[in-house]
């Protein structure tokens, strides 16, 4: 279960560790939704994990910047230690953006506004320079022609893009998406896709919960799969695919792979 | 090539007659069925025995510009209750060669309001033009600079007393309604519990009570010697008042956000103060616009309560008017007329809103 042992590669470089997660344990309630997680992901590494709903993966990625608390265990994010400490909590949001399932945009303000509102903010950027930022990422994600428009007015795919831009703004270290093509209509999610296959092409840290076992064989690094609360296994993902070691694990591919 | 033909045909035709036009809207709209054909039947005899009556009365019999004694002989409305007796229904007991300062008070916020319509203008010279235009208003009411003769706060009434009242009430309770709102949805339980204490307790009496505690018990608690203005402590109890059921309607807007553009706005480094001000506050109290309205409008016309305690605003102005013998009994004309006025503020508060929702609506 344990991830470090199981690879020689990350024994090598555990001090270009970007996030570290021991033992870390998390209830809603009565129920314990994380049971003991130990992960290291290095810099510019490319994890996908995927899992049965319910097993706890979007919670994982959630906890990494803190929009859920762990109860037990610890989470060291390039070097800072995740605790109640409001600083630290603020210094770790500032290197880990997320893209969520469901978007997130802001529908009261313009996509330029939406991607300048955190470099204004919270960085104090200057508005001509955020904007300049802004612009710089959404040429990126191929949508600069929208910038003027309301998030109401695009599709979910652009809606998506944009969302990646935002996070990007901020210059994270870290990516984090949560399921970021379930809820698009179906020929909508290869654009999305596109951008984070170019985003994983330069370099980026990402650890995406998704089970679009494509991307994951084209760019992931590792692919984890977590059920109740554990991650089961974890390997490269030819060995994952094509060797999967636990019988969950063979279960669950079945099922996604028909 | 016959649907060629065809496509032409059709561009050619036109609907038929009876279902556009003035014919076709009345035909559709007025008698598309047996039921529809009779009610319309009924209010039109009914508006014919009712319009006419009224008009003849409100403008071919009535009388303007007379003595109340005259009025009596006349079978129509007699305005002249009115027009005999504005400066006194408008101003109160403001002193009479002086009743221009709060004319020209009325006029300066009525200027203001004006312009602030219009969210273009909305920027640090408006807000300029606001503290000036408060000051020069209060100048105008109080005087005592300036060689301007002091007045009494006493003798303020009419109109500028209920603007006053309204605009003040309206303007303080607005944002206090809001931080009560945040409060109530506040995760430290001190100061939920407060609030919710708080907006229950205000919600839980009338206001006439409230203006009651704050025009007869409240000066009983104060030191011997110390005295709070009456209007003030009027204005106070409006403000807490309307706040709470401002609150209320706020909270049902904050409860309408998703929890994901809380945690957008967090992973974007967004403090609280900033999540609220620039993502969730713009969109939920865009939501309660339109209750938000209704509260507003419902605690303009409450301000004619302050009757009760004996402040001289526009409807009691009024009264005093009808209570002179030479005008009792012209109550109707009287009430009508600042009826008038009040639609007028109320309308245009609606009205106002409506036009903002559409603005501010673009985006969805």
């Amino acid at each position: 279960m344990n991830m470090e042992s199981s690879t020689e590669t990350e024994k090598q470089s555990s001090d270009n560790a970007i996030i570290e997660i021991i033992d870390m344990h998390k209830w809603f309630g009565d129920f314990h939704v994380l049971q003991g997680i130990n992960l290291t992901v290095r810099m510019k590494e490319r994890i996908v994990i995927c899992g049965p709903s319910g097993s706890g993966k979007s919670t994982l990625i959630r906890c990494i910047n803190r929009l859920e608390e762990h109860q037990r265990g610890r989470i060291i994010v390039d070097g800072i230690e995740l605790t109640n400490n409001i600083k630290n909590i603020e210094k770790i949001r500032a290197e880990v953006g997320i893209v969520f399932q469901q978007f997130n945009l802001f529908p009261h303000l313009n996509i330029i506004e939406n991607l300048t509102l955190g470099p204004i903010w919270a960085r104090k950027v200057p508005k001509a320079e955020a904007e300049e930022t802004a612009m710089y990422y959404l040429e990126k994600v191929h949508i600069p022609e929208q910038a003027r428009k309301y998030p109401g007015q695009l599709s979910g795919g652009q809606q998506q893009r944009v969302a990646i831009a935002r996070s990007l703004c901020m210059n994270p270290k870290v990516m984090l998406f949560d399921e970021p093509t379930s809820a698009l209509d179906p020929e909508m999610i290869k654009e999305v896709l596109d951008v984070m296959i170019e985003l994983a092409q330069e370099g980026m840290t990402m650890i995406v919960v998704s089970h679009e076992m494509g991307f994951a064989k084209s760019v992931a690094h590792r692919v984890l799969f977590m059920d109740y609360g554990q991650i089961i296994e974890g390997n490269a993902p030819e060995e994952f695919f094509e060797n999967p070691q636990h019988d969950r694990t063979k279960l669950f591919l079945s099922q996604i792979l028909h | 090539m016959e649907e060629l033909v065809q496509g032409t045909q059709t561009e050619e035709l036109k609907p038929p007659v009876a279902s556009v036009g003035f014919i076709g809207w009345i035909k559709y709209n007025l008698f598309n069925d047996v039921f529809n054909s009779f009610l319309t039947i009924i209010i039109l005899y009914f508006l014919w025995k009712t319009v006419p009556p009224l008009f003849r009365w409100a403008f071919i019999d009535s009388v303007w510009h007379t003595t109340g004694t005259a009025c009596r002989d006349a079978t129509g409305a007699c305005w002249s209750v009115i027009s005999a007796n504005l400066r006194f229904i408008l101003f109160g007991f403001f002193p009479y060669e002086l009743q221009w300062r709060p004319l020209l008070a009325m006029f300066i916020l009525f200027v203001l309001l004006f312009i602030s319509r219009d969210r273009k203008y909305w920027k640090k010279p408006l807000g300029y033009a606001w503290i000036t235009g408060l000051f020069v208003m209060g100048l105008l009411m109080k005087g005592g600079l300036f060689g301007l003769t002091p007045v009494e706060s006493t003798q303020w009434g009419g109109l500028p007393l209920t603007l006053l009242l309204s605009f003040f009430g309206l303007t303080a309770a607005y944002p206090l309604g809001v931080v009560l709102a945040l409060g109530r949805q506040s995760k430290m339980p001190a100061v939920k519990l407060l609030c919710v204490i708080y907006i229950e307790l205000i919600r839980g009496v009338p206001l006439i009570s409230l203006l009651f505690m704050a025009s007869i018990i409240f000066p009983l608690f104060l030191p011997e010697g110390v005295t709070i203005n009456k209007i003030l402590r009027a204005q106070v109890a409006i403000i807490l008042f309307t706040a709470a059921y401002i609150a209320e309607v706020v909270r049902g807007g904050l409860q309408g956000m998703t929890l994901g553009q809380y945690e957008a706005a967090e992973s974007l480094g967004l403090n609280y103060y900033l999540t609220m001000r620039l993502i969730i506050l713009p969109q939920a109290l865009k939501i309660v616009i339109p209750p938000t309205v209704s509260i507003l409008i419902s605690a303009f016309k409450d301000t004619s309560l302050v009757v009760i305690i004996a402040l001289f605003d526009l409807l009691k102005t009024t009264q005093s008017v009808l209570s002179n013998p030479e005008w009792m009994g012209f109550s109707r004309e009287a009430y009508i007329f600042i009826a008038i006025l009040y639609f007028l503020g109320c309308f245009s508060m609606s009205n106002y809103s409506r036009k903002l929702e559409k603005e501010l609506s673009r985006g969805d």
